[in-house]
């Protein structure tokens, strides 16, 4: 795992945010993340993603317990063990169609669950370098990725351009860990923060 | 009031003029200090009520279901009672949060976090019920379908009392999903504001290591939004199929086809003034009024008054039916069991009738609705009147079947009964008590979400939207979405 050099810019308001991004995209720097307390729209366009898969693998998933019913119960109920209840049909379908949209629900929203955890690398114990306390109170936290080029001087500068309150430059570790917090990330109230 | 049109309907979603800090100091300021001696009398309470409810069960275990004052022909008595009605309060939360989610109501972000903490406890109460009632107790794992060493023998997968075990657990796991999925964010600026380490560690742990990036704000809308469409058809159906218990049946008084609607309006009715029952009581003790504002109170109320009014409809379908039908079964248990105010349980179809379906028509009434005591007073009658309206429809269609030589005598609880009943309320308030002091009781981030949207923070925006042509509005805006 790495450590790499992250120019960080703040900012305290969603109609400055969107502007500087698009300033900091057209100049050519590579922005990390922004990280905000809460989500965002279109936030994501403006930095360039594509738009998220989850919601096809939810219906996979949900597809995936519709045949998993189906196939269950009517093995269970034509197949292993038939039981004859007052004569009625063994492939009794419509009697199934509860269990069937239960189980379809459930397989669908587990596992979309799960896969959103693993697609954002969240499980209990996580632990990821946090650029900013603020970032889940009330600042927008811009980061951009510094490579061999930049000049970490200039792109302060520029930020605080474009309306950033707070910058600085922060060498972290990009992927998570177990474990503890740095020694830097020190606690809520040991910290000025400014209001 | 600088703006020219102010929407005299719409009211700001919060009140009063906020920042984001703000928001997230109001919200998470009654976790962050020491509960108060009245938190403490609550949990003691609380604690006690569940410590008596588990007692009942030591004695139900162990001596068996006669404990109960159950008889031959009422072999569902309190406890389906109970069970139907705990069930029916947790339909509101998923309500507020997928339904409202989905029609686009931005006032479910005030109230939808504690009500779906309140859902995820009330379901938890409700499922005691049924496995209690297996009397053999350990055996309870017979209701899994796997292949075992007994046959195998499977459950009989027509068997709408399957059906309600499939609905209620999966019922429970979604909305879990959906609650703690919907709290990451908010654990994550609570432990970003943590002042002692343990909190850091725990709520580090339990915020996943939540940072706020977009991409993952991205997938969490996503996730939601999807949630919300499958807790949608989920929530109807899983009253339906607690209806479906009774409405399968061939006993007079349950067999019909009324019971799905029926049921599923009475449940959001339930739960609804459950929810203001709870949320009237946290908005004033930790201060947030701004946010679960009167505008709030009357909205439920407005829910209140029109579930109310359907499950009166359906009262007084069910009573035409039964004379309708001419099926003199169905006739002497609507006219003679239930609406004859001196049968045995008259008293409990007429309490039923006064506090579900008269009483809340005073919610017509504006004012009343935005009056807090009413309001609090009303929550907890349609709760009595609807925890009535399942035991009339439990043992007045019970205690007198076919035969008149089998009917029943008269039933009344034992104390065991009873005690489980409150232990659930026990189990229910021990986790609110711990909900309400260890996470935030109102959805943080969605709460910034639409401050900016309503309000006093929209309004100088509104000033400037005002001010421009109406021609360059169009403009800009049509394409927005």
């Amino acid at each position: 795992m790495a450590q790499k050099k992250f120019v960080v810019g703040c900012f305290d308001e969603e109609k400055v945010l969107f502007p500087a991004v698009k300033q900091v995209r057209t100049a050519g720097y590579k922005i990390k993340d922004v990280y905000t307390p809460f989500a965002v729209h279109g936030l994501d366009h403006a930095l360039g993603m594509r738009e998220t898969s989850l919601h096809t693998a939810g219906f996979i998933y949900g597809i995936t317990g519709t045949a998993t019913a189906v196939s269950a119960i009517s093995w269970i109920f034509t197949k292993d063990w038939p039981l004859n209840i007052g004569g009625k049909p063994h492939f009794a379908l419509p009697a199934w169609i509860p269990i069937i949209f239960e189980l379809t629900v459930l397989f669908a929203a587990v596992g979309m669950v799960m896969t959103f955890c693993w697609l954002c690398q969240l499980a209990p114990g996580v632990k990821k370098h946090h650029f900013h306390k603020r970032a889940t109170d009330d600042l927008f936290v811009m980061v951009i990725e510094c490579t061999d080029k930049t000049n970490t001087d200039d792109l302060l500068a520029f930020l605080k351009s474009n309306g950033a309150i707070e910058t600085d430059v922060q060498v972290a570790e990009e992927e998570w860990w177990f474990g503890t917090y740095d020694k830097e990330d020190d606690l809520y109230n040991t910290k000025q923060v400014a209001l | 009031m600088h703006i020219k049109y102010e929407s005299q309907l719409r009211e700001p979603l919060v009140y009063g003029e906020k920042n984001f800090h703000q928001v997230t100091e109001d919200i998470l300021r009654p976790i962050e200090v020491k509960p108060s001696r009245l938190w403490y009398i609550g949990f003691f309470i609380a604690v006690a009520l569940l410590l008596f409810g588990v007692f009942s069960l030591y004695r139900e275990v162990t001596y068996g279901i006669g404990q109960w004052n159950l008889n031959k022909t009422i072999g569902w008595g309190w406890d389906i009672t109970n069970f139907v009605w705990w069930v029916g309060i947790g339909h509101a939360g998923t309500l507020i949060s997928a339904v409202l989610l989905l029609f686009r109501q931005g006032w479910r972000t005030g109230v939808n976090r504690a009500a779906e903490a309140m859902t995820i406890f009330a379901v938890m109460c409700a499922g005691q019920f049924p496995i209690f009632h297996m009397g053999r107790v350990w055996l309870a794992f017979f209701i899994m379908p796997y292949p075992n060493s007994r046959g195998p023998l499977w459950v009989n997968f027509n068997s709408p009392l399957l059906w309600d075990v499939f609905a209620i657990s999966t019922y429970f796991t979604v909305s879990l999903l959906f609650w703690y999925s919907g709290l990451l964010p908010d654990l994550a600026t609570v432990r970003d504001r943590a002042f002692t380490k343990l909190r850091q560690k725990l709520y580090g742990i339990a915020s996943f290591g939540w940072t706020g990036s977009t991409k993952h704000w991205q997938r969490h809308e996503s996730l939601s939004l999807v949630l919300a469409g499958l807790s949608t058809p989920l929530v109807l159906s899983v009253h339906t199929i607690v209806s479906f218990d009774f409405a399968t049946s061939v006993i007079p008084g349950w067999h019909t086809t009324i019971f799905p609607p029926y049921f599923v309006a009475g449940a959001i009715f339930s739960g609804f003034a459950m929810v203001q029952s709870l949320l009237i009581v946290v908005r004033k003790v930790f201060g947030l009024t701004d946010y679960i504002t009167i505008g709030h109170i009357d909205l439920m109320n407005k829910v209140i008054v029109l579930t109310g009014s359907i499950v009166g409809i359906a009262y007084l379908t069910e009573l035409f039916m039964g004379w309708y039908s001419q099926n003199k079964y169905e006739g002497y248990t609507f006219w003679y069991s239930r609406a004859y105010l001196f049968s045995p349980y008259g008293w409990s179809y007429w309490g039923m009738m006064a506090c579900n379906v008269l009483s809340p028509q005073i919610f017509w009434s504006r004012k009343m609705r935005r009056n807090v005591f009413v309001t609090f007073f009303m929550s907890i009658i349609v709760n009595i009147g609807m925890w009535f309206e399942r035991f009339v429809i439990i043992v007045t269609s019970l205690y007198r079947d076919y035969l008149p030589s089998s009917w029943s005598v008269y039933y009344s609880p034992s104390i065991y009964e009873v005690g489980f009943y409150l232990g659930t309320f026990g189990l229910f308030f021990t986790c609110f008590f711990l909900f309400a002091k260890y996470f935030p009781v109102i959805a943080v981030a969605e709460i910034k979400y639409v401050l900016k949207r309503s309000g006093e923070s929209f309004k100088p925006e509104f000033e400037k939207l005002e001010a421009e042509p109406l021609d360059k509005f169009v403009h800009d805006n049509a394409h927005a979405h």
